[in-house]
């Protein structure tokens, strides 16, 4: 809304700086986005008249003027329009002036003559024709207005006043006027606000002889007031008007529209004004729609209408959608003789609806759609006509038609308990500054209730008068306190868990990354998923951004693949990232929802549920590298010390190709990838890109991706840590250096020693792994450094050869041979 | 005799002075003063001295023999000393070369100043909740007061899930987290409850269609809007320091009643208006108010015995704020190069 200081003040006379008036509205409520004062950028453009009109001695299509400008002598001006004739009443940029683009004028020479200034043209104040109708568009501007020679242009014209612009909340439509701000400003600063009652001469005449009005559907439509203005005149609206319109940003078009739009800044009521011409039968019918009627908006775009819109029909079609729009054919026109102006009260649910489905706003229809006064149908109807009179645009019949449905006795009354409003604010405010403040927005006080005014759809209950009295008190004249009891917070488990998960990646060197929870479904083939993967079901948007964000991803790794390519592409040498975030897995099933005991929230309602169930929405810790000396078994040593951090023992990497609960074993090479199991269940998968995918993601080096579902590990994670002893008998250490196939994993060879020797043994560790000369084709030579020790004494070497000797008869069962 | 225990005391002195490395030493001190050396050789002569002689050649020949000792002990330290200044010089480095790190990683900002807040609001006893970030109409608007046909609801863009009758959407504020605790929590309240939340904006330096959010709700007995300003000045004075002022602008929300706007101090100028914060002095930070009442009975809380507040602050314009970001982009972008900053 963009109130007019200069309308403003026809209602309450607040004289104080804009910049402290923007932020005391902006304190109490009504907020300020900014202001911009009319002709700013004009500097030393005056008003002056043209004495002499005179050839240029060396051009055919410049003149020579002296212009009289309010000063001792006239300047002389040089100028290429053809308009201007001595006696003419112009705008003068003199020297070192500026125009409102930013445009400086200076004195010089013009082919030889002396020019000290610039006669302007509508364009060059930043006007057009809509502006001063009586101009022409293209030549200097020949005024017509009361104005001295001399005198500063913006003041001459009108171009002074200042427009303020709020953000109104979708609660305060009656904000949405100039008398609502008024209201509000008077509220504010403590000051009157001065509104009187329309009036209207009008001519004898009864308007049943010119139409007959029906509401067919007075649910949707409790008011419509109707009257005639006959032997119109279509005309500009005066100046004043224009300016008013000009500053409330609505583009002035002919006396009887502008009246319409007047009316409505000024009251928040839209009107509309029609051409009886095409009102046939001479009946208007407020009804619903019938399902495929058409009509062409004002917009000139045809719409099909539905039965639950409403209309404001003929006898014959709709000519206006009721509360949004009106019809291209019937309204104003240069040769209208007869107008009705129309003033009603739709159902704001009616008008959101329609507009919504129909996808037409309106300034009416923002209106309308919040609710507007049900009450001043008729006051506003009033204000037309007084404006028909003075600006003398036709006769106002003296009847009206007022269809009225509303009921006058619901009186909406809320509780007032100042008492109650001082606890709840932790205020001391005295109960007469509430009722003060009340009043002063409207409100009256009457047998410990208040009675609140018809303009004020939003409130309901005692905490809305206690934000009345709030925001006139002023927010920051409460008190900051602390409140009462004691509490304390804890972390749940899983809290706790993804914290020390986050803190680990971060210890190990890992970069935590944000990415989207929406993907492209573009990602699916990227990673290589066979058409039949579950990966491909998604949880989809249907009112997307655009392709790139409109499923919700199934995996968190083509998110962490797209910030390591977008990395390798900004030429980062190495990147070694890590994020905790979710997946979104549709849930097939429709809930069979049958309310019972655990299904009732706490005072016993039930739960509100719909057929549709919510995904999962699993937490994942996903780990992405590339670059430096990462290979599969750095980003594997990651996963190995998070185990260990969280205290998870015993896991098993297996062939990724192998399993068939993680798809994203597609986008991994299929001899460096792994699952990772622990007691049956899968806790991850880890690996090398596939090379294709490596491509499609525009990456040149090896990249490395680990998945881990978080809900699996802390199913697993032991949370009791149990103290060891430290030893107190020495370990006795053999090495071993075995001949294996290759195919055979160490894993194998790790679990035949490790059953073999048994509860002595400490600690295995592979020191060597040898493929090439010396060693016979297909097979690898693996070193072990094999660590033992007893809690009872010292190990004999005896103990330790024959644990030994077992160790090597089971390695010899799988084929290991010791190294001669 | 006399002469030869002299002699050889000043040839040992001699010699002694000459000796520059440890290991001549121990050979000197054998050749003079060993079994086999030169005082002892002379000792064995004694007796052939007269017994008038014998202590007096005795007592010198001690004298001698402790001179020896001792200078070859100081000439032992010294040469210790020097070997080890010698040493310690070979062993100087250039400390200004860098150091050798081990790989340490970064938190994302976003978790950083999250983690900030979570650790204040614990201590002012604030548990924290989670819940979906995919969730039905019915706790992200319904239950907060936002009727299907609420005009309120036109300004907040939802994203809605195929195939579910526009029940199902992408959660847009983290208030609905209010609905689901005090559906299932009975009063007191106290938690925060941080997450993501999802609105159709385009991508651009302040924009972006996903955000985080970090919600508050407090529900007892007796608590006053006072409470309010109060809890959110003590967190602005811990995030922003003692300086920090906060301004509270009326303002609507379909969920709080009164509803407010908060502002800070321009983190630029402190309040005295500037470019950044359009010479306003202040930054728009958080929206808050009281929980209003058909909030309460929609999750059977009685509002005539409980009162509460409750706030929702945006996180990436406080990590903006507080790291000097000047384009929202950069968080979600994850160059190394960015995160390595925090």
């Amino acid at each position: 809304m963009n109130l007019s200081m200069k309308w403003l003040a026809d209602y309450v006379n607040v004289d104080v700086p804009i910049k402290d008036y923007c932020h005391a509205l902006t304190m109490s409520g009504s907020k300020v986005e900014c202001y911009e004062t009319e002709g700013k950028g004009i500097l030393n453009i005056v008003v002056g008249k043209i004495l002499s009109v005179v050839p240029h001695e060396n051009s055919d299509h410049l003149v020579v003027c002296q212009v009289e400008v309010g000063k001792d002598s006239p300047v002389q001006i040089v100028t290429g329009a053809s308009n201007v004739n001595a006696g003419d009443i112009v705008p003068v940029a003199l020297d070192g002036s500026t125009l409102p683009n930013g445009i400086k004028i200076k004195k010089g020479k013009l082919r030889g003559v002396e020019s000290n200034g610039m006669l302007c043209s509508l364009g060059e104040l930043g006007l057009d024709k809509r502006d001063f109708p009586y101009a022409i568009e293209d030549g200097i501007f020949i005024m017509q207005e009361d104005c001295k020679i001399g005198q500063d242009i913006c003041s001459a014209i009108g171009l002074n006043d200042t427009s303020v612009e709020f953000e109104i909340t979708s609660n305060r439509p009656d904000c949405l006027s100039v008398i609502g701000l008024a209201r509000e400003t008077a509220a504010t600063y403590n000051l009157p606000l001065n509104v009187k009652a329309p009036e209207y001469k009008g001519v004898e005449g009864d308007i049943n002889e010119f139409l007959k009005i029906e509401i067919k559907n007075a649910e949707k439509c409790r008011r419509y007031c109707a009257g005639i203005v006959k032997n119109v005149k279509i005309e500009p609206s005066p100046r004043w008007m224009r300016e008013r319109l000009r500053a409330s940003g609505v583009r002035p078009i002919n006396n009887f529209v502008d009246i319409t739009n007047y009316v409505m800044l000024e009251y928040g009521q839209p009107m509309h004004a029609f051409d009886l011409r095409y009102v046939e039968g001479s009946k208007i019918n407020i009804r619903n729609a019938v399902n495929g009627e058409k009509i062409v908006t004002l917009d000139g775009i045809e719409r099909e209408l539905a039965d639950d819109m409403l209309v404001i029909a003929d006898e014959k079609k709709p000519v206006a959608v009721a509360g949004i729009m009106g019809g291209e054919y019937s309204g104003i026109m240069e040769d209208t003789t007869t107008v009705v102006f129309e003033s009603a009260y739709f159902e704001p649910s009616q008008v959101r609806c329609t507009s919504k489905k129909l996808r037409l706003k309106s300034d009416a229809c923002a209106r309308y759609e919040k609710g507007v006064d049900p009450f001043i149908s008729m006051i506003c109807l009033k204000r037309a006509f007084e404006l028909v009179e003075e600006l003398g645009a036709g006769e106002v019949l003296n009847t009206v038609i007022d269809c009225d449905y509303l009921d006058y006795d619901k009186k909406n009354t809320v509780e007032f308990d100042s008492k109650w409003i001082n606890e709840f604010l932790g205020t001391e405010i005295p109960e007469a500054d509430m009722i003060d403040y009340l009043n002063r927005l409207g409100f009256e006080i009457a047998d410990g209730k208040v009675i609140v005014p018809s303009f004020r759809i939003d409130i309901e209950c005692r905490a809305d008068i206690a934000e009345e009295v709030a925001r006139i008190y002023g927010y920051n004249n409460i008190p900051s306190t602390d409140f009462r009891g004691v509490a304390k917070a804890e972390f749940t488990s899983e809290q706790k868990f993804v914290r020390t998960l986050r803190d680990t990646a971060v210890s190990l060197g890992g970069y935590e990354i944000t990415t989207y929870s929406f993907v492209s479904p573009k990602y699916f083939d990227k990673i290589r998923l066979p058409e039949n993967s579950k990966l491909r079901k998604t949880v989809k948007i249907v009112n997307p951004l655009g392709e790139d964000t409109s499923v919700m991803r199934t995996s968190t790794i083509p998110s962490m693949l797209d910030v390591l390519s977008f990395n390798y592409n900004n030429r980062n040498e190495k990147a070694c990232l890590f994020e905790i975030s979710k997946e979104y897995l549709p849930v097939d099933e429709k809930r069979n929802y049958a309310p019972d005991e655990a299904n009732l929230v706490n005072n016993g309602k039930p739960r509100h549920e719909y057929e549709y169930q919510l995904p999962d929405e699993p937490q994942r810790l996903t780990i992405g590298m590339y670059g430096g000396e990462t290979d599969f078994y750095v980003i594997k040593g990651m996963t190995e010390q998070i185990f260990a951090e969280i205290n998870i023992s015993g896991v098993e990497y297996v062939r990724a190709e192998t399993c068939e609960v993680f798809d994203e074993k597609y986008a991994l090479h299929p001899g460096r990838s792994a699952v990772i199991l622990k007691d049956g269940r899968h806790l991850g998968i880890i690996g090398e890109i596939h090379p294709e995918v490596q491509e499609n993601y525009g990456i040149d080096v090896k990249t490395y991706v680990a998945k881990l579902n978080i809900p699996e590990l802390m199913e697993c994670a032991e949370n009791k840590i149990t103290y060891r002893p430290l030893p107190k008998f020495p370990a006795t250490t053999r090495d071993l250096s075995l001949i294996v196939d290759d195919e055979i994993p160490v894993a194998e060879l790790e679990k035949a020693i490790r059953k073999a020797v048994g509860k002595i043994l400490e600690k295995i560790t592979l020191f060597d792994v040898y493929k090439g000369k010396q060693i016979e084709e297909g097979k690898k030579s693996v070193s072990y450094s094999i660590s033992m020790r007893s809690h009872e004494g010292t190990l004999t070497d005896e103990q330790a050869d024959s644990a030994m000797k077992k160790a090597l008869k089971a390695l010899a069962d799988i084929g290991a041979e010791l190294r001669a | 005799m006399k002469e030869q225990l002299e002699k050889i005391e000043v040839q040992a002195k001699q010699e002694l002075e000459s000796c520059s490395e440890i290991k001549m030493l121990d050979d000197l001190r054998i050749k003079f003063l060993g079994k086999k050396g030169e005082l002892t050789a002379i000792l064995k002569q004694m007796g052939k001295l007269s017994p008038e002689e014998r202590p007096v050649i005795g007592q010198l020949a001690n004298k001698v023999r402790a001179d020896i000792e001792s200078a070859v002990n100081s000439k032992l330290s010294a040469l210790r000393a020097n070997a080890q200044a010698f040493r310690l010089k070979e062993e100087t480095i250039d400390i200004t070369l860098p150091g050798r790190t081990a790989p340490f990683g970064k938190l994302h900002p976003l978790t950083k100043v999250e983690n900030e807040i979570r650790e204040i609001f614990m201590g002012m006893g604030f548990d924290i909740a989670d819940g979906p970030e995919i969730d039905d109409d019915y706790h992200v608007f319904e239950a907060l007061n936002l009727p299907p046909d609420h005009p309120a609801r036109d300004t907040q863009d939802t994203f809605y899930i195929d195939g579910t009758d526009e029940t199902i959407l992408l959660r847009t504020q983290t208030s609905s987290v209010q609905v689901h605790v005090m559906e299932t929590q009975k009063p007191p309240i106290r938690i925060i409850s941080p997450g993501r939340v999802f609105r159709s904006d385009a991508v651009d330096a302040t924009h972006s269609p996903l955000f985080h959010q970090i919600e508050g709700l407090v529900i007892d007995k007796g608590i006053r809007m006072s409470d309010l300003k109060g809890t959110l000045e003590m967190l602005m004075k811990k995030l922003y320091g003692n300086d920090c002022k906060l301004r509270f602008r009326p303002h609507h929300f379909p969920f709080t009643e009164p509803s407010c706007e908060v502002d800070i101090s321009c983190f630029n100028c402190g309040g005295k208006g500037c470019s950044m914060c359009k010479d306003e002095g202040y930054i728009e930070l958080l929206g808050a108010g009281m929980v209003h009442p058909k909030v309460l009975e929609n999750c059977g809380i009685d509002s005539t015995v409980y009162s509460g507040f409750a706030f929702g602050l945006g996180l990436e314009r406080m990590v903006m704020g507080r790291y000097d970001i000047n384009d929202l982009r950069l968080l979600y972008e994850n160059d190394v190069r960015f995160l390595e900053q925090f």
